[in-house]
């Protein structure tokens, strides 16, 4: 039973795991950007949402609102300061972009206090629905896993299907190829930009009424987002999207069992003195094995 | 090498001769937070100079830097609360643990190049961050105080704030005596060998990666001793002085100086520091400030203080 | 016939779909220059490449001084003795030509691990290197910073840079391209006089100066080799008429 919950909820944070990475390794693969403050945008979504549905007093209407916000604020930003970046050093870019991650947090802090903000659910969304006989899950989290999946999807839908995704794809694959064809390409840039943004609001968003919203939030997601793109392997939507999902499980499971899995071994004592720093270090110690194993990254993107 | 008397020189010189006397001064005038404030500035100078041995000269560019001032930390902070207060023991160690941490992270990173590198060290030093919150008998993530600053058998006292100012001026200048010998040597040639092209060093016989990994672990093992430093002298040891943040200000201070100057990450360091004071004393959110130009220096002077300094020396 | 200094057999390379180098063989026997030519596209770099293990090969053999190379990385390989020039030129563009040449001396001298000496006061190596650059004509120039020399003095400067490593085999990867009538004049003459003090593979597009300077050259075309043979025998071999120098014609006038 517990088994069953704890894989769910590693599925559940997989996912927005993926929404998260699938915007950054997008951005990074045609516009060869490494860009920090992508988790900024993922803090920025969870703030507009718990702002705008106490506003509205809807939850699905802030929910959209802080969709949009967050889709805009990425097209600003894209425009005003990071277009400006692309085909600089990485270095530049990291450094930009910190700044940027400097600039969020305390804007943040000055807008909306130090103190973290409560997104609370509708009621509709609080009951646990029966899953399977017996076995009983929080409603907003299986819709959590629905609405990442259908993303997800029409992500898969978008990339590999439309034309966009064809330039898409190409971009990451061949970047000079998309300026030879004569596409606008500052247009394509923009509107990747704006996807990835939205997607890491969305993410962000989701994951509100979970945690609390606060300042940062979206820094250590950001890193997890980082580890996935390298065990995943830069570029790759599909990589990125299995490699979420395998960092959500291990991470979810190893936090919930390795407790009792080292008591099986250890003095109870020492357990649980080792387990929550072994447990943090899972998938570092996973990222690790992989680096060794293929350091490409195990579904890198079609080679060049 | 070209003159000794260019505007580079003049103020490296200045600044070297006004950190010497930087202590005289404040005795003088009984001003304290100077000296207090300046202790600090050249113990993360002395951070950013080893980063800058493998960001500037080796090309490595390491998001995981502040993982060793966290080691070196709490080398000295977990031998002090266990009873060994000797720094002859504690700093060896706080040294050798940052060496081995650089030596595995080094090996592992450097199979990778560019991004998969920034991202990596960031993720592993994330990682070593983890680790030290999850030390629930270090005091977890409240972090360890240090009762007793290390000893050295009455040969210099660290809780003196002069001598300890000394000891670490004399530490940032040992650093980077050390680091001028190795960048000129045939080790620190062939780094830079590798840094410029490494497909015709590997073609004339350098085993690239071997000269990288060596050059990552020195950077590693001289911030270590800035971590024991700075243990020292905030009497505490936390992780979240070793938070991924505490990396990219360091990256920071590298690029405000310049990036493969020798002295660069000193005057960086003194810069970024001095204006965070400034700043926050004008407002609690001085990062408003601080984020944006950061942008601004990134997309405009791209050489640091020092390549500013250089432009004014040629034009 | 001498023992080869460089021995492949049977050598494959794929990629993708396509077979760069197919079931290539090809001796070279020390003291010559020998030669490859071949039309675009035929693997010639790509070979280079595996026989200075920047590329592995999917199959066969690469025997140099009678030792198999073949799994060795370029670090390695060089140290043995086998050294190369690229195509598109390659150096070190911060460094000045001297410390580019003392590089490669300090390489083949094989002591890196000294971190404190100034390695640029090392009379031995600075000598080395001045005389490598002596050699190939840019012993003013020692001073002057790569990115600063003309696009002739860079390939010179390769040459130089190759020849520190004391090798026992020189890798020419098209050391004409890109130089003017008078700085190819000056390159022939400079590896007319190499190739007597050291065994040379030559790859080159320039035509005249392949037949002017070669002992033995070897034809590729799609990866394989369709001749090999002194130059007046691949001057009237028919297969390469064909295959080869029959779409160039124009170039066969000058031989």
């Amino acid at each position: 039973m517990v088994l069953v919950e704890q894989s769910l909820n590693g599925l559940q944070f997989g996912l927005l795991l993926f929404l998260l990475a699938a915007g950054l390794t997008l951005v990074f693969g045609i516009m060869d950007f490494v860009n920090l403050a992508h988790g900024s945008l993922y803090m920025m979504g969870a703030y507009f949402a718990a702002t705008f549905t106490a506003w509205t007093g809807s939850f699905i209407l802030g929910v959209l609102l802080a969709l949009g916000a967050t889709l805009l604020l990425g097209i600003v930003l894209e425009f005003v300061a990071l277009r400006h970046l692309y085909g600089r050093d990485h270095l530049d870019q990291v450094l930009a972009t910190f700044g940027l991650i400097l600039f969020f947090n305390d804007a943040v802090r000055l807008i909306w206090g130090p103190a973290g903000l409560a997104l609370p659910l509708p009621a509709w969304l609080t009951v646990p629905v029966q899953i399977i006989p017996g076995v009983y899950y929080p409603a907003y989290r299986l819709s959590i896993i629905i609405v990442a999946l259908a993303v997800a999807a029409l992500l898969y839908v978008v990339v590999m299907r439309t034309k966009i995704g064809m330039l898409i794809r190409a971009g990451a694959s061949n970047r000079e190829m998309i300026g030879a064809l004569g596409i606008n390409i500052k247009l394509l840039f923009t509107l990747v930009f704006g996807l990835g943004a939205a997607l890491a609001g969305l993410a962000g968003l989701m994951q509100a009424p979970i945690l609390t919203v606060q300042i940062g939030m979206g820094e250590n997601i950001l890193i997890l987002a980082f580890v996935i793109i390298v065990i995943g392997g830069i570029g790759s939507i599909r990589g990125a999207f299995l490699a979420a999902i395998f960092v959500g499980m291990i991470d979810t499971l190893g936090r919930a069992f390795l407790p009792d899995l080292l008591r099986m071994v250890l003095s109870s004592a020492a357990a649980s003195t080792a387990a929550p720093a072994l447990s943090s270090m899972l998938i570092y110690l996973l990222m690790a094995i992989v680096l060794v194993v293929r350091p490409e990254g195990l579904f890198p993107a079609a080679k060049r | 090498m070209k003159s000794q008397f260019n505007t580079s020189n003049v103020v490296v010189a200045l600044v070297a001769a006004g950190l010497v006397v930087l202590p005289l001064y404040s005795q003088l005038t009984g001003n304290i937070f100077i000296l207090t404030l300046f202790t600090r500035i050249i113990i993360f100078a002395l951070a950013a100079a080893s980063l800058n041995l493998i960001m500037g000269y080796g090309g490595m560019m390491s998001f995981g830097h502040a993982a060793y001032l966290g080691i070196g930390g709490y080398a000295v902070g977990i031998l002090a609360f266990e009873g060994i207060g000797s720094g002859f023991i504690q700093w060896p160690v706080a040294l050798a643990v940052s060496a081995l941490y650089a030596l595995v992270i080094g090996a592992l990173s450097l199979r990778t190049r560019g991004v998969y590198f920034i991202m990596i060290t960031l993720a592993f030093a994330q990682m070593a961050y983890y680790i030290a919150s999850g030390m629930s008998r270090y005091g977890g993530d409240d972090g360890l105080t240090i009762y007793k600053r290390s000893t050295f058998g009455g040969l210099i006292d660290l809780s003196n704030r002069v001598q300890f100012y000394y000891l670490c001026l004399a530490c940032l200048f040992g650093g980077i005596y050390l680091i001028w010998r190795i960048i000129n040597s045939r080790f620190g040639l062939v780094v830079q060998g590798v840094r410029s092209n490494e497909q015709r060093m590997q073609a004339i016989g350098f085993h690239a990666n071997r000269y990288r990994l060596v050059c990552f672990v020195i950077s590693g093992t001289i911030c270590g001793l800035a971590g024991a430093l700075l243990a020292n002298n905030t009497d505490f040891v936390s992780p979240a002085g070793m938070y991924w943040t505490r990396s990219g200000e360091l990256m920071v201070m590298v690029v405000f100086g310049g990036m493969g100057s020798l002295f660069g990450p000193v005057i960086g360091t003194i810069f970024f520091l001095l204006l965070e004071e400034l700043l926050s004393q004008f407002t609690e959110y001085w990062a408003l400030i601080m984020g944006p130009l950061l942008l601004l220096i990134v997309l405009f002077a791209r050489g640091g203080i020092m390549g500013l300094l250089g432009r004014f020396n040629r034009g | 016939m001498a023992d080869p200094l460089l021995r492949v057999e049977n050598l494959v390379r794929r990629f993708g779909g396509i077979l760069a180098t197919d079931n290539l063989s090809l001796d070279v026997i020390p003291g010559e220059l020998h030669a490859i030519i071949g039309p675009n596209g035929a693997g010639k770099t790509t070979l280079i490449s595996q026989l200075t293990g920047q590329l592995m090969p999917n199959s066969g053999t690469i025997h140099f001084g009678g030792r198999d190379v073949t799994a060795l990385p370029s670090y390695r390989r060089s140290r043995l003795g086998l050294a190369r020039s690229f195509q598109i030129t390659s150096l070190l563009p911060d460094f000045t030509a001297a410390d580019n040449v003392a590089l490669a001396a300090q390489a083949h001298d094989g002591h890196s691990f000294r971190f404190w000496g100034n390695a640029r006061k090392e009379k031995p190596l600075r000598d080395a290197a001045q005389a490598a650059l002596t050699r190939v004509g840019l012993g003013a120039r020692a001073d002057v910073p790569v990115s600063e020399l003309s696009h002739g003095e860079q390939r010179e400067l390769e040459l130089a840079v190759a020849l520190a490593t004391k090798p026992q085999l020189l890798l020419l990867d098209e050391p004409m391209a890109g130089l003017g009538v008078t700085e190819s004049a000056r390159m022939v003459a400079l590896l007319k006089e190499l190739r007597k003090e050291v065994t040379i593979v030559l790859v080159e597009h320039d035509m005249e100066a392949v037949f002017a300077l070669a002992d033995r050259i070897t034809v590729l075309v799609y990866g394989r080799v369709i001749a090999s043979g002194d130059p007046d025998a691949i001057r009237h071999n028919d297969e390469v008429k064909r295959a080869y120098l029959g779409d160039q014609h124009v170039v066969v006038a000058h031989g």
